[in-house]
């Protein structure tokens, strides 16, 4: 209980602080709402949930995957686990990659403020490692896929705030 | 001792011939003054002791000497007389002046001592060649009296030489005389303060030293990072990359004019060197995953740090002269953070194999780990004393970071500093002092800023740099 009302919240900071930079919508409306670990995986989907190719960005392109598909999964603090809202962005990325297999990716992987530089240099490959392996798995082959860690360096939200510690836990896939 | 040109960046320490000035009280002490490297100047100074000793017609008995005991916490700082080094011309007297004011807020900023000020000085005629009157300085409450003289050379140098006296024993403490280029005075006077530091404290002292950081600007999101480097009071600060590249955790060689660092040179995070002097980065090694961590032995000969690679870091060791690399961990957690013993012959690092990071210590080779960090939170950055009797960490706790130290077993917990983040210690080359970076709680608004704390946690000072800093490192005393 506690968990979700936490969440609310935090959501509603993460609008407030961030809503003006407009890299910070994809992540809405992808896994955006990941900070709600509790708050149900399909929840925050709907904005963009309409599915692939739904007219308004050019089919293959890199607004369409991160605007629609999502590119982005979140985690839990210390955690690289890929937890079920994460799998399922994940799981449209791998689609959208099979139908685009020319594109290739660097996963990004980070982490929030909230931790030694050195330690979340570590921790923000393994969670570009999770991605990778997760992508993998869903048949994307790996010779595609590079990893890169920015720890705490790059976060895309700056207040000290759990809203934006839970959007700074990131694994970003960017297409190149 | 001819002085070539100096490259800008390094100055060498003991460049500039030193003469130690006999007392000019006793000739048995000149004796005991004059160390044996300097010994072919003896001749000349015994002449001017000689001299001098006949101007003294009285020693007062002897009693105990100025002293501060810095093992103690909260230090009253001792009152100290700095009067401007007194010169023949103008030009010179800017420069006496200049000297006495670095040498005087060296002091000061150590926290042990207290700079009086010049307008309560009663006696304004010092000579090197006669003892002060020390009547004069008692009497605005003195303890110790630094005073000096610039002496331009023919050949263009400068002679600057002082004498550092204990007020109430009526003694001659120390004297040293420098020559040197001009542009190296303030070398010359951080040497000074060091020579009176470590009089008076009987521990080494750490002025004459420099810090390589990380300079930051911009917004949090895209925060540009450049590599700095300036001495330890903040003067002759110079960029060392232009801030096009991302850039952490640089480490300074104790035995070269080398800093190793991390670099997302053409966007692949890598540790590499860079030379001060030619100004020359290198990739260290060819690892098949991300490089970070890094920080020199103690014989300069290695570098150890951390690979990532596949989801596991773990730590392993470079040797510098046959580029061989050896695993040191191999362990599924996240090990990292690695920093020798001074003696070389063990490795403190951080680990969260027991599931959060805690700090452990093995032996060189990799191994006999142990745990040594058992309290609450979590702990990280460990890094050795150069003296070898501390680690000092970062420790996180309860939403909040603490500055720390700890015995190599875990013992004498202390912490020194604390705020919403404060990370990164480094250590003063005498042990006795540390800097780190702090940034208080509000996120985009808060920046990160270099300080410094005495080992007591007392005296934590701003470290003033041009922007916002982090990622300190100590430089050894220079050469």
């Amino acid at each position: 209980m506690k968990i979700r009302s936490l969440s609310v919240i935090a959501a509603v900071a993460l609008l407030a602080a961030c809503s003006s930079a407009p890299e910070d919508d994809a992540g809405m409306g992808g896994a955006g709402m990941g900070a709600g670990a509790g708050a149900g995986a399909g929840a925050g989907v709907g904005a963009g949930g309409a599915g692939m190719g739904a007219g308004q960005y050019a089919p293959g392109s890199v607004e369409e995957f991160r605007q629609v598909v999502g590119d982005r999964v979140f985690f839990g603090t210390d955690e690289y686990a890929i937890n079920a809202e994460a799998q399922a962005t994940l799981r449209r990325q791998a689609q959208w990659l099979q139908q685009y297999p020319q594109a290739s990716l660097l996963i990004e992987g980070h982490a929030d403020e909230r931790g030694t530089r050195e330690y979340n240099l570590a921790l923000g490959e393994r969670r570009a490692v999770s991605v990778r392996d997760f992508l993998a798995a869903q048949g994307v082959s790996p010779s595609r896929i590079n990893v890169v860690s920015y720890g705490k360096e790059r976060p895309v939200c700056a207040e000290s705030s759990q809203a934006c510690w839970a959007e700074n836990r990131r694994g970003v896939t960017v297409l190149r | 001792m001819r002085c070539k040109h100096m490259a800008p960046l390094r100055p060498p320490r003991r460049e500039p011939a030193i003469h130690s000035l006999p007392s000019i009280l006793e000739d048995d002490e000149l004796m005991r003054m004059i160390s044996p490297t300097k010994f072919f100047l003896r001749g000349m100074l015994a002449a001017l002791a000689v001299v001098a000793t006949a101007a003294v017609l009285a020693v007062a008995p002897a009693r105990a000497e100025v002293r501060i005991d810095i093992t103690r916490g909260n230090v009253e700082p001792m009152p100290i007389a700095v009067v401007p080094f007194g010169a023949a011309d103008a030009q010179a007297a800017q420069l006496g002046r200049d000297v006495a004011q670095v040498v005087a807020a060296d002091l000061e900023r150590s926290g042990l001592f207290r700079p009086l000020d010049q307008a309560a000085f009663i006696q304004r005629d010092l000579q090197m060649n006669a003892p002060p009157r020390f009547m004069d300085w008692r009497s605005i409450a003195a303890q110790a009296l630094v005073h000096g003289v610039v002496e331009p050379q023919p050949d263009g140098r400068v002679r600057i030489s002082y004498r550092l006296w204990d007020v109430f024993a009526e003694a001659q403490m120390t004297g040293q005389a420098y020559t040197t280029q001009v542009d190296n005075w303030r070398r010359i006077a951080h040497i000074i303060a060091d020579d009176i530091y470590e009089r008076i404290t009987g521990e080494s002292g750490y002025f004459d030293s420099r810090v390589v950081y990380v300079a930051e600007s911009g917004p949090a999101t895209n925060r540009r990072k450049r590599l700095a480097i300036m001495d330890q009071d903040g003067a002759n600060h110079r960029y060392l990359t232009d801030g096009s590249t991302l850039v952490l955790t640089p480490r300074f060689s104790p035995t070269s004019q080398e800093i190793t660092f991390m670099s997302y040179s053409n966007g692949v995070p890598r540790v590499f060197l860079y030379n001060i002097d030619t100004r020359r980065q290198e990739l260290l090694g060819e690892f098949p995953g991300m490089t970070f961590a890094p920080r020199f032995s103690p014989d300069g000969n290695k570098v150890i740090l951390s690979m990532a690679k596949d989801g596991n870091t773990d730590i392993f060791e470079m040797d510098l002269r046959t580029r061989r690399i050896t695993r040191l961990t191999n362990h599924p957690a996240i090990d990292t953070s690695p920093s020798y013993s001074p003696d070389g012959k063990q490795i403190t690092f951080n680990s969260d194999r027991g599931g959060a990071q805690q700090i452990y210590v093995m032996d060189a080779d990799g191994g006999n780990v142990r745990r040594i960090s058992f309290g609450d939170g979590r702990y990280a950055t460990p890094v050795w004393s150069p003296r070898g009797d501390l680690i000092a960490f970062t420790k996180m706790k309860g939403g909040r970071f603490y500055i720390g130290v700890m015995r190599p077993d875990g013992q004498g917990e202390r912490q020194l500093a604390t705020d919403y983040l404060v990370e990164g210690p480094t250590w003063a080359p005498n042990g006795r002092v540390l800097q780190f970076f702090r940034q208080s709680h509000g996120g985009g608004n808060a920046a990160p800023k270099l300080y410094s704390i005495d080992l007591t946690g007392n005296n934590e000072r701003l470290v003033v740099t041009p922007g916002d800093g982090s990622d300190p490192a100590w430089s050894p005393l220079l050469q």
